[in-house]
């Protein structure tokens, strides 16, 4: 099982004839992914790496309507525009690669997101991947494998170093989802950690954060009064200098909101291990297995 | 990005912001010139990115435009918490009667914009924040209705602000909002928010975040990037399309993927060693971006360098290319650890054997070596 995506998972590709959404889509496929049609305006009515094209979501619905998840490959002018757009069709799973929108656009995102149908996951994420089921974003799939293992990350290249890790010591995962590193994000640490808690496949979550808001803190909270499985932590950003922008957009320690060291000690408190190194996540992973494996 | 005093005013006064009159200057025979056409008292302020100019000594009264060269001639050029003064905004001298705090932040916590009022001007609002929390007065302003009337009227009168002045902060405020949206800015602060005693409501002081994302639509703005004392690399990193931040270590770090790159960072830093900057080179690089990465952390002279590399879309083999040109071309003299793992690792692995440089299976083990050998000498 999973979260989010699975084999049922009928995806929209918002920006598919660009560079970005051209390649991923192909990748995508070839992971299995189900890809059903493409929104760019102007092209619709042709066809593009097998799949149909259309002008505008709505009319890509309206002619596919198992169609249950977007993602938005759209560059930084546009993709607010094109988050509401897939929000105001309804679709249910919205997944916004792009980096670089605009706070102000997310701040109007945000709010339009309140009360809609729709999940957005990002913007300025990886996207997320049900290992053996269904891929969306740009993860590379051949580190992941089927397994219980749940996975949730700020971060891109550095979940898939933790991946990585746990599937060459035979550990698979059930979903990998990557928030990504805005200071507005459609679905936060919290949220990924709920639906986890749900889903009866997924034995330990790894959770990795990193310097800037409050994310950590929230989950860290919801871990402590109502989490029923082991969560593993990890922050990164511990030696970032205070005021400086490390790379994303929401890494950044403002004032002293945000600190590496209050993220640490909220985990620490819902009792939550932090592991130093990357590594260290697979022992500790391994070894909350292991605690588990008796009750079985 | 951050903004000079004098350009917040500009863009304040663009809008219709009351603000005191002046201009920006880089000399002092331009100061004297200046204060001249001003005429009366002037105040010369030091236009770098510090809190804390006045007490410091870079802002300065002067009555007449000789005295006003000459003061200038002392800021200019004079280093202020460790940053050269180099240009200076003079303006009219306003006279004070009442002076409040006014702020329009990005609250993250909230995920929208925050205006902040407060009888409690001219002083650190930190500090005020933490004496006395309901000195300030907030309202947090709804995307969906913009900053409404009666939000504006609730922070006056909650604040305790010049009943005799409603309608001036009133317009005040409208306007700095009308400055803050048009501008893409996430943070502009009025300290102090000044009414003179010939009952003007003016910014005697204002500083503007402008947010980085955004400047691909505020042009203007986006001009406005410049170098700062320690930055200059950064200005360079920035030309040639890299992410990048200037650390005050000596371990050159590059590596794929902000997370990865803070980890990075803090693996060197758990085997002792200090970090010089932190480098992304992002998602599917080419070895082109690798070549110019590597060149731009050599400007900082570490004495060693970890290039940390998972590879999904990015490819070992690329990034193997790009190091090995750029150690062609550069004749580099300190040690290269490259940790590759991923797409293509076999054949970015092959390409490296045989070389100076030298390689790590995983993050832990080229965060020690690196350390290591960058330190030998000691």
């Amino acid at each position: 099982m999973s979260i989010f995506i699975d084999a049922n998972t009928r995806l929209l590709v918002q920006g598919i004839t660009g560079r970005e959404g051209s390649f991923h889509t192909q990748q995508m496929q070839a992971f299995g992914t189900q890809i059903v049609a493409g929104v760019t305006p102007g092209k619709g009515g042709t066809e593009h790496l097998g799949v149909p094209l259309y002008d505008t979501v709505k009319q890509a619905i309206a002619a596919n309507p198992s169609i249950n998840a977007s993602v938005i490959f759209v560059p930084p002018p546009f993709a607010a525009d094109a988050i509401l757009e897939a929000i105001d069709a309804e679709i249910p799973l919205v997944v916004c690669i792009t980096e670089g929108v605009p706070l102000h656009d997310m701040i109007r995102v945000n709010r339009v997101l309140t009360g809609s149908k729709t999940r957005l996951i990002g913007p300025n994420c990886p996207g997320l991947t049900t290992p053996g089921a269904c891929k969306i974003g740009i993860m590379p799939g051949h580190i992941f494998k089927p397994g219980n293992v749940g996975i949730v990350s700020r971060s891109g290249t550095l979940t898939y170093e933790i991946a990585a890790d746990l599937t060459n010591k035979g550990i698979g995962q059930t979903s990998i989802v990557g928030i990504g590193g805005d200071p507005i994000i459609g679905t936060r640490f919290i949220d990924v950690l709920k639906a986890f808690n749900a889903d009866p496949a997924t034995e330990v979550v790894v959770m990795a954060g990193e310097i800037g808001g409050e994310d950590e803190e929230i989950a860290a909270a919801y871990v402590k009064e109502h989490m029923t499985k082991p969560v593993v932590g990890f922050i990164g950003g511990r030696t970032a200098p205070k005021g400086k922008r490390m790379g994303h957009a929401g890494a950044i320690v403002s004032g002293n909101k945000g600190t590496a060291e209050a993220k640490v000690a909220a985990l620490t408190d819902a009792g939550v291990p932090v592991a130093d190194t990357t590594a260290q996540i697979t022992d500790l992973v391994i070894e909350r297995l292991r605690q588990l494996a008796p009750a079985r | 990005m951050k903004i000079h005093e004098y350009q917040a005013k500009l863009v304040l006064a663009q809008v219709g912001v009351p603000t005191p009159k002046g201009e920006m200057a880089e000399s002092p025979e331009d100061v004297a010139r200046i204060a001249g056409e001003l005429g009366g008292r002037v105040v010369v302020k030091a236009q770098v990115h510090v809190g804390g100019r006045g007490k410091a000594g870079g802002i300065k009264l002067s009555s007449t435009p000789e005295e006003a060269r000459e003061v200038s001639g002392q800021i200019l050029g004079m280093d202020l918490k460790g940053l050269t003064v180099k240009k200076v905004l003079v303006e009219q001298a306003i006279a004070i009667d009442l002076e409040y705090y006014l702020g329009m932040i990005f609250d993250r916590d909230a995920r929208r914009v925050v205006l902040m009022v407060s009888k409690e001007g001219g002083m650190e609002i930190e500090e005020v924040a933490e004496r006395d929390p309901k000195a300030i007065a907030k309202a947090w302003i709804d995307p969906a209705i913009g900053l409404a009337d009666y939000q504006v009227r609730d922070l006056i009168f909650d604040a305790g602000l010049s009943r005799a002045h409603v309608k001036e902060i009133t317009f005040f405020i409208k306007k700095l909002y009308e400055a803050f949206m048009t501008s893409d800015a996430t943070l502009a602060e009025i300290n102090p928010l000044v009414i003179t005693k010939d009952g003007q409501v003016i910014a005697a002081d204002c500083k503007m975040d402008i947010d980085d994302n955004a400047l691909f639509r505020q042009k203007a703005l986006a001009a406005w990037q410049e170098s700062e004392a320690d930055s200059a690399i950064e200005d360079e990193a920035r030309e040639r399309g890299l992410t990048y931040v200037h650390l005050d270590g000596d371990i050159g770090i590059i590596g794929n993927g902000a997370g990865l790159v803070m980890t990075t960072l803090d693996a060197v830093g758990r085997e002792g060693g200090k970090a010089a900057n932190f480098l992304d080179i992002g998602g599917g690089a080419k070895a082109a971006v690798v070549k110019n990465a590597l060149e731009v952390v050599m400007m900082e002279q570490p004495k060693g360098v970890l290039i940390n590399i998972f590879g999904g879309i990015t490819r070992c083999d690329e990034v193997a290319k790009g190091v090995l040109e750029a150690c062609g071309q550069l004749d580099i003299q300190v040690p290269i650890v490259v940790r590759l793992s991923g797409t293509a690792e076999a054949e970015g692995r092959a390409l490296l054997e045989g070389t100076s440089l030298i390689p790590a299976a995983t993050m832990q083990e080229a965060a020690s070596k690196v350390v290591e050998l960058a330190y030998a000498t000691r």
